[in-house]
């Protein structure tokens, strides 16, 4: 049995201009030790997804539908009291700012504490510090005995987040989500928290899901992809399936817009042309048919999300194109790509 | 520490220096504000007022009788002009009755104005809040002497709950103190509980939003843990500064209406007296008590401000 199995996901917003459609039938799982890597750009439903696994979408105004299964306990309609039990004991997460998401009137260990005694209330809390500092030296901080008596604003941000890191590992979670941990980083720093999150998963077998929009991490690190657009799954598989045999157009504009150090450095790096949809009246049928050079009268009904290459029966994608017509439209100037106005196709 | 107790003292100094000369050449420059002529009464001669001039020295240059001014106070000597007593013994006699009118109160106001504020965050929109706003606007825009006057009329005077005004000594019957004093706490807390509930409902409302607050919720904190510890908390840090700048206020007299319809006799209804008839000495010296007791208090706060924050440093 999977870890995690959530399955046909949906959750909307009630908000003043109407109902936004943030999270639109999303179906995945990830097994023990395994990275599922979510990726997609700003607004695409995936932080969304990840916070509505912890319960941290609920809301009066939010509506939830389909299934998200933590082993037995299904997550959507947990209570409040299952829920609280849940986080940070089972799901553990670290936020996208780390400069932001630590209270800074409190001393760094205490914060910590506060989480270990919230799920182990026989724990003194000596022996909770302890821990603490155990975890902070995992996580690379030094002189830890002394730093747990330091206020988050005495952190850089890297520090601050190996603290959300030690503090999400506080109580030896079984998953893992990390919502645009390095985002806020800086280049040298992201890869040495990247480090940290797959020496963790060596270490613990923690399923770790990771939300990003930042390719080369993904390829650093997750076994698994799911590519989101505007609430919907548009492609998932496995990493090597996604970066060699990309199946939706709007993978290949991902993919093609990616800096790359072998790239000819004199043209301008391609984007995807368009905005993505609003959510409050996405387009009618497929949600990339917008933005899409290859539409045709198919694009007006949503393609299911389904196996349409026939060997790695986990690949699937939502593209009513046959796997003949998205080899032949896929490369650009011989690499992957989304083939746009101005861009020389061969 | 050391420094910043240096930097306020030094800035007790200046603010008292400053307020006491612009008070002092507000009643220099008001018509009809010669007191020679009121101590003098009103039928004395020219000749009367000449010599009352010149025993009070009011004949001598501004920046003379100034000097003279700070001195009398400096030594405890200031007496008043109408009534020849001195000032000092008389804000003396006031202020057991103005301390405890801004203690109770302040405790009321704060206690309440938190309690309101958080419950109207937390039910934001919904009926609660909304009741609780159309009452805080009721309250800030009621003034303490219709307050008051309904509640002497009412619940004193109907009713016989509580006494018709006036002040008893702490120290000559406890219960006597608070039954009298009920009614006045609650009538100058009005308009505070108002504002402080406004104020404390959106910045509450501004930091349940922050990524630490969520970032809580994650740990599998309770709810009720995550509003007190981490929400609260962190809210509370411009509601101290007010209440610093509030309370000093009315220890040095600011709540001059409230005392004066409950006859309390504490320093706020001297200060109403002696403004009443153009008293000089009394009017100077209270607000340079107040003066002063806001700046002290601001460096309380300063100090509880560095508590309450951390990244804060004196």
């Amino acid at each position: 049995m999977s870890l995690l199995e959530v399955d046909d996901l949906r959750v909307s917003f009630a908000t003043e201009e109407g109902v936004v459609h943030a999270v639109d039938g999303v179906s995945f799982s990830i097994d023990s030790g395994e990275v599922v890597a979510i990726v997609g750009e700003s607004g695409s439903g995936k932080s969304v997804t990840a916070m509505t696994l912890m319960g941290l979408t609920r809301s009066p105004n939010a509506m939830f539908e389909g299934s998200a299964k933590l082993r037995d306990l299904e997550l959507v309609t947990a209570s409040d009291e299952e829920l609280m039990s849940v986080r940070g004991a089972e799901i553990a997460m670290v936020f996208q700012d780390p400069m932001s998401s630590l209270d800074p009137v409190y001393r760094i260990g205490d914060q910590i504490v506060e989480q270990i005694r919230a799920h182990d209330h026989e724990i003194s809390k000596a022996a909770a510090m302890e821990r603490v500092v155990e975890l902070l030296e995992r996580v690379g901080i030094p002189r830890a005995r002394e730093r747990v008596r330091s206020y988050p604003h005495q952190f850089s941000g890297g520090m601050r987040q190996r603290v959300m890191i030690a503090m999400a590992l506080s109580c030896s979670p079984s998953l893992l989500i990390a919502d645009e941990p390095t985002t806020a980083l800086d280049v040298t720093i992201q890869a040495q928290i990247m480090r940290e999150l797959s020496a963790l998963r060596e270490e613990t077998g923690a399923g770790i899901i990771l939300v990003t929009h930042d390719l080369g991490v993904v390829a650093d690190i997750a076994d698994r992809v799911v590519v989101m657009y505007a609430g919907r799954i548009v492609e998932q598989g496995s990493l090597d399936d996604l970066f060699y045999d990309p199946q939706h157009p709007y993978t290949w504009g991902l993919l093609g817009s990616i800096t790359r150090i072998d790239r000819d450095r004199s043209q301008r790096l391609p984007a995807i042309p368009g905005m993505p949809p609003s959510l409050l009246a996405p387009p009618e049928g497929c949600h990339f048919r917008p933005r899409c050079p290859f539409e045709f009268d198919s694009c007006r009904s949503v393609p299911p999300l389904e196996a349409r290459v026939q060997d790695p029966p986990g690949h699937r994608d939502r593209c009513w194109l046959t796997p003949e017509e998205k080899r032949a439209h896929r490369q650009v100037d011989g690499e992957i790509g989304l083939a746009v106005e101005g861009t020389v196709t061969s | 520490m050391a420094r910043f107790v240096v930097r306020r003292l030094i800035s007790v100094v200046l603010v008292l220096f400053a307020i006491s000369v612009v008070t002092f050449l507000i009643f220099q420059a008001m018509p009809n504000g010669d007191p020679a002529l009121r101590l003098a009464g009103r039928l004395a001669t020219p000749e009367t007022v000449q010599a009352v001039r010149k025993q009070w020295g009011f004949d001598q240059p501004i920046y003379v009788q100034y000097l003279k001014m700070m001195e009398q106070i400096l030594t405890g000597q200031v007496i008043s002009y109408t009534q020849q007593l001195n000032v000092i013994d008389e804000i003396k006699r006031g202020l057991p009755a103005t301390l405890s009118l801004a203690i109770g109160a302040g405790i009321i106001w704060l206690g309440l104005g938190i309690l309101f504020g958080l419950l109207s965050a937390l039910t934001a929109g919904k009926f609660l809040d909304r009741g609780l706003t159309v009452l805080s606007l009721i309250g800030v825009s009621t003034p303490v002497f219709l307050i008051g006057a309904l509640m002497l009329y009412y619940l004193g005077y109907k009713l016989s709950l509580f006494p018709l005004g006036g002040y008893v000594k702490l120290t000559d019957s406890p219960w006597g103190w608070f039954t009298h004093l009920l009614m006045p706490w609650f009538a100058l807390s009005v308009l505070f509980i108002g504002v402080y509930s406004r104020i404390l409902r959106s910045t509450v409302l501004d930091t349940i939003n922050e990524d630490f607050v969520r970032a809580a919720r994650a740990k599998g904190i309770s709810e009720r843990r995550v509003i007190v510890r981490h929400v609260l908390r962190n809210s509370l840090i411009p509601v101290v500064s007010l209440f610093g700048l509030d309370f000093a206020a009315i220890i040095g007299g600011g709540a001059i209406l409230t005392e004066s319809v409950f006859n309390l006799n504490g320093v706020g209804q001297y200060a109403a007296e002696s403004i009443g008839r153009l008293d000089v000495p009394p009017v100077l010296v209270i607000t340079m008590f107040t003066a002063g007791a806001v700046v002290v208090l601001s460096a309380v706060v300063d100090i509880i401000y560095a508590l309450l924050d951390p990244r804060i440093q004196l």
